[in-house]
């Protein structure tokens, strides 16, 4: 029974190019207190514009009738849980987007003279050294924009150090379980990527590891607990094979979830890692970014670190460039500022004792999803999960029922779907992570769900195999959108 | 289904021989498993490929595959239908959807492809 | 922790039909050896005033009251007020990447009207949803240019901004990609064509030119897209100060045109999170990096929108991708999207034109008092000025103690520009304040 939503009307709402109507306007701007200059004849007269052809022209009410009407179509955290697996979607509060737009913050140019930007350079500062003590890192870099961008940034470190020995190696073992920007990131730092197949428990094989590391290997990409959930409990043995033969132990940070305030992936072996800040450390994900991928590493990894560093001089702060190993920058400027700010907040309104707690609910909930779907759900790997947990839906394929038809039918029943068909060594896998802001109410709610399609997939399959059925828009066809791609709007469409 | 003078990859590529062109395709049971093709990517008039190495790829909305030459060779010719309609591999993907047609470099590799006796069991013990 | 929505005894509830006593047994298969023994180094958790009270703490420790000048990539525009009232409604704010298209027409929707007005502002035919920002745009650009060439080297030009070069050096070194800067000439600010044109070879993927220029300075670049695609090469045009689309000709020579979009409602923040884009010509869409929402039908015949193309993406093609990028900057380009739509055609040129003037106002002020712009290429709203027989650092020094933030010292990036200032003017800039930086210049 679907319980926990009920249709409602709601608007219509065209493109913007649609509504566009010449002479409505928006936006009003003082009178110019100087003297107007003509384009042409200051640009260059083949270099003014004439008009920005099909750019719309709207009112201020069709502004915020259009976006807010466009906004109710959507799904949110602030609606409902999103079981996500390795998404960590967990409230964003909303103090942090208060500190974030204080105008000293939010106005704040980076070029201002250092002694202008104090406040800003202590907020990186104290930030770096909580992400130290919670990773037990050396140290950490701010920089990189995204997750995907932390790792490339921490592949690159580690071929830094290698070269610094005299070879960078040739490629990165990445196990077969790990999420796609792994690999992508690999090749894009110049390296050949080996794929590494996970052992019967579903974590990394170090029997198979003892075998493929030699003077090629400049690493492995690991993920701690792995896509499946589970704490890979020999990471300590396999930092100890790779660093016996000079390879390093790239950790992505992705399920830090699971492990704040419980163990720190610098106390079992790791050498560099990212952490994804729209993720652990509650930054809101807007749709799609922007996100934070700071990187910490252990003490000889340092050097290499994107310039400039926050040092402290007598008391101020200023920013030292002159580090001659550096890797260069990631990116122009320090890092995605406002991220941070964010989840500086974060980390400030939890305290030591609260990340705790937040890890244990964490585990709490997912483990709580897990024990009462274990009945209805084959459960392919049986070691304990922490934050998140996998099911594959071996029982509902013999109905012909696969794991995006179950996500398709939850969205009817009020929820966004749990992460399908990843990882990839799981068969028509449906991965799950509650995070810690959910309650009891809301979990039970989707534990009925999810147990309440298992039902229909046995007895009423087709109900579920052409859901949704109760959306503002039913399933898209994706087959044309990806055969004939239509990217942007054209007049007399 | 699968025609008997085709010869099979362990792969899912077909090539049918006349005098020394290959004519090439994927099979029935490759397009079947992609799904609604959406997309091909193949080697320009005039490249070479060699055996078993690859030489484009084949998209479904979620997944891409990698095409692999079953011979060495030249392409002689690309089928130019397959742009604008990409669904005419899972239409008809051993005969009209043919994908290049290849000037064989060395004609004894094909006998080292399956025939299409050995390719239906591989395509079983696969699908088992 | 009232982050936190359960209650003590709804643990215990939950752990009882688990057959657990505590949350601690949840973690008792971890190895003991690799536990932490102490409880993390971080202060005790925060009330919301109290949090407040530091953030504003740190605020006040940075610049406040003063006029600035500083442009250079970061531009202070006027920020409707309406951005944020939209942007923050938690279903633009805590929703996902819109991977189920069913519920996510809303993000869907407003990523398509972006992409579309990129192609407009920017003359090309597709646009992405967003890159991080400006700076790694760059390498993303060429890397595509290399992959539609089947070349790897790129000439960029010395003009376009530093930081971006060195991003993109950083990127190409570890992709091994050959990058050659081509010069500026010495009088006109701009890039030197007749080196470029020297530079530029069979090798060669991609010529890189920024327009307006890092100088502020509006480049030839027809001149620049004939060498380039002389040579078979493609054109890549970046842009730092979106502002300047509402009234600069559109670079449609571009095959590629990559840049920053912080002018468009995105506050400085002290150099982040803003919003990359790039947009290409259609032929070249399947090389494109990040995301694309595509117009398509649901199966009731409702027009609907969804991600496409997802077969050059990092979670498909793995390490054949495209790029590495997962998540972009979709909020931050919705900020972009509310922006255009409340400026729309005509405001965006009247804007641009607030801005053309106040910069011009204020290098004729600085020229009374001597101090000429060093460039004489015609500029948008920002310009290098000599400071003559004044030192630059000793202008900015006096200039601090009226409060006023000068321009940027070049010689950071330029070391033969050592005397002079980068200074920009915008619309947000008033008349008393240029009269006072002239007073004291």
């Amino acid at each position: 029974m679907i319980r926990k939503v009920r249709s409602h009307i709601n608007q219509n709402e065209p493109l913007l190019f649609e509504r566009s109507s010449p002479g409505k306007k928006a936006y009003q701007l003082p009178p110019l207190d100087v003297p107007a200059v003509d384009a042409a004849t200051a640009l260059g007269a083949g270099n003014a514009r004439r008009e920005i052809e099909g750019f719309p022209e709207v009112s201020e009410v069709e502004v915020i009738r259009h976006f807010t009407r466009l906004s109710t179509w959507n799904y949110a955290i602030d609606l409902g849980v999103y079981p996500l697996g390795s998404c960590t979607m967990k409230y964003n509060p909303r103090v942090n987007e208060y500190v974030a737009r204080i105008d000293g913050l939010a106005q704040a140019h980076p070029y201002l003279p250092e002694q202008l930007a104090q406040g800003a350079m202590r907020i990186q500062a104290t930030l770096e050294q909580m992400l130290a003590e919670i990773t037990g890192m050396h140290a950490v870099t701010l920089q990189p924009a995204a997750g995907a961008h932390g790792e490339l940034t921490g592949i690159l470190l580690a071929r830094a150090l290698l070269e610094s020995r005299g070879n960078a190696r040739e490629k990165v073992l990445i196990p077969d379980s790990a999420h796609g920007t792994n690999p992508a990131t690999a090749a894009l730092a110049g390296y050949r990527v080996e794929s590494l197949a996970s052992n019967a428990e579903g974590m990394v094989d170090v029997a198979e590891l003892e075998r493929r590391v030699d003077e090629s290997v400049a690493a492995l990409m690991v993920t701690n607990p792995n896509t499946l959930g589970i704490f890979e409990r020999d990471i300590a043995r396999v930092a100890e094979v790779l660093h016996s033969r000079g390879a390093l132990l790239y950790m992505d940070g992705a399920n830090m979830n699971a492990l704040v305030g419980v163990a720190r992936p610098g106390d079992f072996g790791v050498d560099v890692m990212h952490l994804n800040l729209h993720k652990t450390f509650s930054t809101p994900h807007g749709g799609g970014g922007p996100g934070g991928g700071p990187v910490a590493v252990r003490r000889e990894l340092e050097p290499f670190l994107p310039l400039p560093r926050v040092v402290s001089d007598n008391g101020a702060l200023r920013y030292s460039y002159d580090r001659p190993q550096s890797i260069g920058r990631v990116r122009a400027f320090y890092g995605n500022f406002g991220v941070l700010v964010r989840a500086l907040a974060y980390i400030l309104a939890h305290g030591g004792e609260g990340l705790r707690n937040a890890t244990g609910d964490a585990v709490l909930n997912a483990n709580y999803v897990r024990k009462h779907l274990e009945g209805c759900y084959t459960l392919p790997y049986p070691a304990p999960s922490l934050h998140e947990c996998v099911f594959s839906d071996e029982r509902q394929a013999s109905q012909g029922v696969r794991t995006g038809d179950i996500a398709k039918r939850l969205i009817d029943y009020g929820f966004h779907p749990y992460t399908v068909s990843f990882p990839l060594i799981v068969h028509g896998a449906l991965m799950i992570e509650p995070t810690e802001t959910e309650d009891k109410r809301e979990l039970d709610a989707l534990i009925d769900a999810l147990r309440s399609i298992a039902e229909e997939a046995a007895s009423n399959p087709e109900l579920v195999r052409t859901a949704p059925h109760d959306t503002r828009v039913a399933r898209v066809d994706e087959v044309t959108a990806a055969r004939k791609p239509i990217v942007r709007w054209k007049p007399g469409r | 289904m699968y025609p008997e003078d085709y010869r099979y990859t362990k792969e899912h590529e077909w090539i049918q021989v006349d005098g020394e062109i290959g004519t090439v395709g994927i099979t029935f049971h490759a397009q079947k498993e992609l799904g609604d093709i959406v997309y091909v990517e193949l080697p320009k008039v005039g490249s070479k490929v060699s055996a078993l190495k690859t030489m484009g790829s084949v998209e479904s909305v979620k997944a891409v595959s990698d095409l692999f030459a079953p011979v060495s060779g030249e392409v002689v010719e690309v089928n130019a239908e397959l742009n604008a309609q990409p669904e005419k591999l899972n239409q008809d993907p051993h005969g009209a959807a043919w994908l290049v047609k290849v000037r064989l470099a060395n004609p004894r590799e094909l006998d080292e492809l399956l025939t299409a006796a050995a390719y239906r069991a591989h395509v079983g013990a696969e699908t088992a | 922790m009232r982050y936190l929505p359960k209650s003590d005894s709804e643990r215990c509830e939950m752990l009882a039909s688990m057959g657990l006593r505590s949350t601690e047994d949840l973690f008792s298969h971890l190895p003991e050896e690799l536990r932490m023994k102490r409880p993390l180094d971080i202060p005790p958790g925060q009330s919301e005033y109290e949090i407040i009270e530091y953030f504003r703490e740190r605020a006040a420790e940075n610049a406040n009251g003063y006029a600035c000048f500083l442009g250079a990539g970061v531009y202070q525009h006027f920020r409707p007020v309406i951005v944020d009232s939209l942007i923050s409604r938690g279903e633009f704010l805590t929703a996902y990447t819109p991977y189920q298209p069913e519920i996510s027409q809303g993000t869907l929707t407003s990523i398509f009207e972006f992409q579309t007005m990129i192609c407009q502002l920017t003359g090309m035919e597709v646009a992405n949803a967003s890159m991080y920002d400006g700076s790694t745009a760059l390498p993303e650009a060429v890397m595509m240019a290399c992959r539609v060439t089947g070349r790897l080297r790129a000439v960029v030009a010395r003009t376009v901004h530093p930081e971006y070069r060195e991003v993109h050096r950083t990127y190409a070194r570890y992709q091994g990609l050959p990058v050659v800067e081509a010069p500026y000439d010495r009088e006109t600010g701009l890039l030197n064509l007749k080196r470029l044109e020297k530079l530029v070879d069979e090798d060669t993927a991609a010529v890189v030119v920024q327009n307006p220029n890092f100088f502020g300075c509006i480049e030839a670049v027809r001149e620049a897209a004939a060498i380039a695609h002389s040579r078979g090469a493609l054109l890549v045009v970046m842009f730092t100060e979106a502002v300047s689309l509402g009234i600069l000709e559109p670079p449609v020579d571009a095959d590629i045109v990559a840049g920053e979009l912080q002018s468009f409602a995105i506050s400085p923040s002290y150099g982040g999170p803003y919003a990359g884009v790039l947009a290409a010509k259609e032929k070249y869409i399947r090389q494109m990096p990040g995301r694309l929402a595509g117009e398509t039908k649901d199966q009731n015949g409702n027009r609907a929108y969804c991600l496409t193309l997802a077969t050059r993406e990092q979670h498909i093609r793995r390490e054949k991708a495209t790029s590495n990028i997962c998540t972009n900057q979709a909020l931050i380009a919705l900020m972009a999207t509310v922006y255009m739509s409340v400026f729309g055609k005509q405001g965006l040129r009247e804007l641009a034109e607030q801005n053309l003037a106040k910069a011009h106002y204020l290098a004729g002020e600085l020229e009374k008092r001597g101090a000429r712009p060093r460039f004489a290429a015609p500029f948008f709203n920002e310009f290098v000025v000599d400071c003559g027989g004044r030192r630059a650092p000793s202008v900015n020094r006096r200039l601090l103690k009226n409060r006023i933030v000068g321009g940027l010292e070049l010689k950071r990036f330029y070391p033969e520009l050592r005397n002079c200032l980068l200074l920009c003017a915008t619309e947000t800039t008033r008349r008393e304040e240029m009269d006072r930086l002239a007073e004291h210049f």
